[in-house]
């Protein structure tokens, strides 16, 4: 999970999405085909080269209005399912590991 | 608390209105990104995994009740209802929109809290001791200094595109609790063998890749002239710091590569040529400062009132009050440590209604005062000792009364994989874990003192170099690894900790930690013997070697 | 790239000469600090005025000397995050008195424009169009100024000695 921010080159070891977060309000979204951003990895444009990789990233990344950060996660794909690939692409999915205060129900002031 | 005048609200007033301009500029594409970054860096606004954080200033760690209370608000009505208090005396709220931050920075506005630096090359907020101001035996507030250091650093047209972020911490007590050492700028505020009030000034504490304890760089700069010290100190950075790499642009690195002699030569050649008394702090100028400060009028209270007298048959009462309260500069009052170090919670998190709950409580116990610590909890710092065991009760209503203050699940941890798009690795599910272990206080109170501190990424938010047990998340073939130190302190005494053995992976840290406990009950020399005090007796080889025996 | 001077976009009266090209006989020029030093008496000989595009990486040390002869001196932004020029503008206007025209280049944009003017540059060679039209109202952002520098606004410490004064003169 070292940061992909880091990513100089590009290097796909298997099948690849390009994942960015919404400018406006932060969301993680994901590189589509139809040359648009969808929330939802289902959706998501898969590449399985360098250079459909380095493609589609320098399109993501045009749209500077509409996403920020834009780089390249892998995922996995079994029967055309689509999984996060890492560690870091499962809590940008699913969201944190961890039990938050509230959930926790720590007794509050009625 | 320091009470904004009219200048200081028209500053902040003006600041939302710039960086509401500059939003709606980047929404609109009239600015790119790369453009837009260091801007809303400049206001606090980082982009995370999940989100925007906003990262909010909490200036010298003091709240008042109406401040603590508009953070409620922002987390309740633009983020997900709690925030998280760090390191440096900020809160952070992880799931804010870019849309939202123009008004959530206008509704803070309202209350004098703004967001201007927490992040960016710049100068960041000028923390100190969460005592100040009620320590027994402090040289005098420094928070005074602090707020005069925080305006002058504040959208400071030279400073403000520096080589890298720039942090200034100010101590005026024997034991720092700011943590001076590791900072960009240390400051120790004591009297001269003259009786003069001046300044210890360190240079060159950091964390991070390269970490660096802070070197003196001058022994004694008077009060009036620390702001023109300061300027010196700044300038030469700004001029020779490196540009050409991010790792390396820090001033502990310029003050390494120089020698810490050079560097004050260059520092004091550039003081002598500043010709001007812009810069001089005059007494009406501090005076001025200092009485815009809120210092309550204390009553004469016994030390040991009926109250408490009554109160200590109740075991959970006393070890909540031997653990959290702590010695009042001015006798029948006490400093209230807050923890935020639930069993099982996020270290340093609190929900929009306990930050609610805890301002009417310090309305009615602590003069409407809280305080913020850098080891992420929080204090309140005037209370009457009388009014103690009321106090215990609300706050154990409300979660907030952990008596595990000090002890080892009192954890300092950083957001980490979570939260951060720079972590490697996850922190807080490894301290969750650990305040499970160490649930049980009479254990905790066996083991003692002992702070741990866990980092997700080298970038060390959590300050693991200087934990007396630091843990370093790693990366190793896509999964989760933890080096473990021992040793390090960031006091007076401040010390790196030092490694005890290869990488160990994410599901056997709290059993390492484990051991390394009970290695120190082994070990120790007596009861009394601190874990840190142990390390340094000991050194790391015995610790090594019982951690490491089996695995 | 629109040049801003006394809030305006004005027509830029210097001459950018590159390193290898010839001066022209007259009119006013800008060279590089590295052209310049190699032979300033040449350049201040000319006829016309003369400016200085010194780098940001180099201390004004070596500029001092010919401060008395030139017209304008041009600082280098590399990038708008690259702080240096701000500190090489003040010493330029504070310590050593520079009077002439004191000018931003290089990634020049809007949301520096207080902070550059607050160090002492007196015109921009700005980097965007609509930028350089807003200059006039983007000047205007901020009113209140914690630190002093050599532009002369009165910072807010001195700001409110003066309301103790005045309110403790019975004013």
């Amino acid at each position: 999970m070292t940061s992909p921010l880091e990513q100089k080159k590009i290097k796909i070891t298997g099948p690849s999405v390009v994942t960015a977060n919404r400018t406006i309000d932060g969301a993680v979204i994901y590189r589509t085909t139809a040359k648009d951003w969808s929330t939802d990895l289902a959706h998501a444009a898969i590449v399985r080269a360098a250079d459909e990789a380095r493609t589609l990233l320098a399109e993501s990344v045009a749209d500077d209005v509409g996403a920020v950060g834009a780089y390249i996660a892998p995922v996995e794909v079994t029967d055309g399912k689509i999984a996060p690939g890492n560690l870091r692409e499962q809590i940008r999915r699913s969201g944190v590991t961890i039990t938050l205060l509230p959930a926790i129900g720590l007794p509050v002031q009625a | 608390m320091y009470a904004y005048d009219e200048i200081d609200r028209t500053l902040v007033n003006e600041r939302v209105a710039e960086f509401r301009d500059q939003v709606k500029r980047r929404l609109s594409g009239e600015l790119t990104e790369d453009e837009f970054k260091m801007l809303r860096l400049q206001n606090g606004v980082y982009l995370q995994l999940h989100a925007y954080m906003f990262r909010v200033a909490i200036p010298y760690g003091t709240l008042s009740s109406r401040q603590l209370r508009a953070l409620a608000h922002v987390a309740r009505r633009y983020d997900r209802g709690y925030g998280h208090f760090t390191t440096r005396q900020n809160i952070q709220f992880n799931w804010i929109k870019l849309k939202d931050l123009p008004d959530a920075l206008g509704d803070l506005a309202d209350v004098g809290i703004h967001a201007m630096q927490t992040s960016g090359n710049n100068t960041r907020n000028v923390t100190s001791d969460q005592w100040a101001g009620v320590a027994p035996g402090e040289i005098e507030d420094p928070r005074i200094w602090a707020e005069l250091m925080r305006q002058y650093t504040t959208l400071h047209p030279e400073f403000s595109f520096l080589p890298r972020k720039f942090k200034i911490a100010i101590t005026a007590s024997q034991h720092d609790r700011a943590a001076i050492k590791i900072h960009d700028v240390g400051l120790r505020l004591h009297k001269n063998a003259d009786g003069e009030t001046g300044f210890e000034v360190l240079v060159g504490g950091g964390l991070g890749r390269t970490p660096f304890i802070a070197k003196t760089v001058k022994p004694f700069v008077a009060g009036r002239d620390i702001l023109s010290y300061l300027e010196a100190i700044m300038r030469v950075y700004n001029q020779y710091g490196r540009r050409d790499n991010i790792y390396k642009a820090r001033i502990k690195i310029l003050v390494h590569e120089l020698g810490i002699e050079k560097f004050a030569a260059e520092v004091d050649e550039e003081w002598r040529q500043m010709k001007s008394d812009a810069l001089l702090i005059d007494d009406d100028v501090v005076e001025d400062i200092r009485s815009r400060f809120f210092y309550p009028s204390y009553e004469k209270l016994p030390h040991n009132p009926e109250e408490l007298k009554r109160a200590a048959g109740d075991p959970k009462f006393e070890a909540w009050r031997k653990n959290s309260t702590f010695a009042h500069k001015t006798s029948g009052y006490s400093i209230v440590t807050i923890s935020l170090k639930p069993v099982g919670a996020p270290p340093g998190d609190a929900t929009a209604e306990q930050m609610d709950a805890l301002a009417d409580l310090a309305d009615k116990y602590s003069f409407g005062e809280i305080r913020v610590g850098h080891e992420q909890n929080l204090a309140l710092p005037h209370v009457a000792r009388r009014d103690l065991p009321a106090l215990w009760k609300a706050l154990d209503k409300i979660g907030l009364a952990t008596p595990n203050v000090n002890l080892v699940s009192d954890i300092i941890a950083c957001p980490g994989l979570d939260y951060c798009s720079l972590a490697n690795a996850r922190s807080i599910p490894i301290a969750q874990e650990l305040t499970r272990r160490f649930a049980n206080h009479d254990t905790a109170n066996l083991v003692g003192r002992l702070h741990i501190n866990i980092s997700g990424c080298i970038n060390a938010c959590g300050h693991h170099h200087v934990g007396h047990i630091g843990i370093l998340g790693v990366e190793k073939n896509g999964e989760e690894f933890y080096q473990i130190t021992i040793g390090g302190r960031a006091d007076e005494n401040a010390e790196l900790g030092a490694l005890i053995g290869p990488a160990v992976p994410y599901g056997e840290v709290a059993d390492v930690v484990e051991d390394i406990v009970e290695a120190y009950l082994a070990l120790r020399h007596n009861p009394d013997e601190l874990f840190i005090d142990t390390v340094k007796r000991l050194g790391v080889e015995p610790f090594r070697e019982r951690v490491y025996a089996t695995r | 790239m629109p040049l801003v001077k006394g809030g305006q976009i004005i027509t830029d009266a210097f001459a950018h000469v590159a390193d290898d090209a010839e001066l022209p006989v007259e009119g006013a020029v800008l060279v590089t600090a590295k052209r310049f030093l190699q032979d300033p008496d040449a350049i201040l000989a000319r006829p016309g005025k003369a400016g200085v595009i010194w780098p940001n990486s180099r201390d004004v040390d070596d500029l001092v000397p010919h401060l008395g002869r030139l017209a304008v001196v041009a600082l280098v932004f590399p990038t708008f995050r690259d702080g240096r020029a701000y500190s090489q503008a003040r010493l330029l206007r504070e310590r050593f008195a520079w009077r002439g025209e004191l000018r931003a280049t290089g990634q020049v944009l809007r949301d520096q424009f207080v902070f550059m003017l607050r160090a002492g540059f007196d015109s921009f060679e700005v980097k965007k169009q609509a930028d350089a039209e807003a200059f006039a109202q983007t000047v205007k952002r901020y009113s209140v100024f914690y630190q002093p520098t050599g532009d002369g606004r009165i910072t807010a410490l001195h700001r409110r000695m003066q309301l103790r004064h005045s309110e403790s003169a019975g004013l």
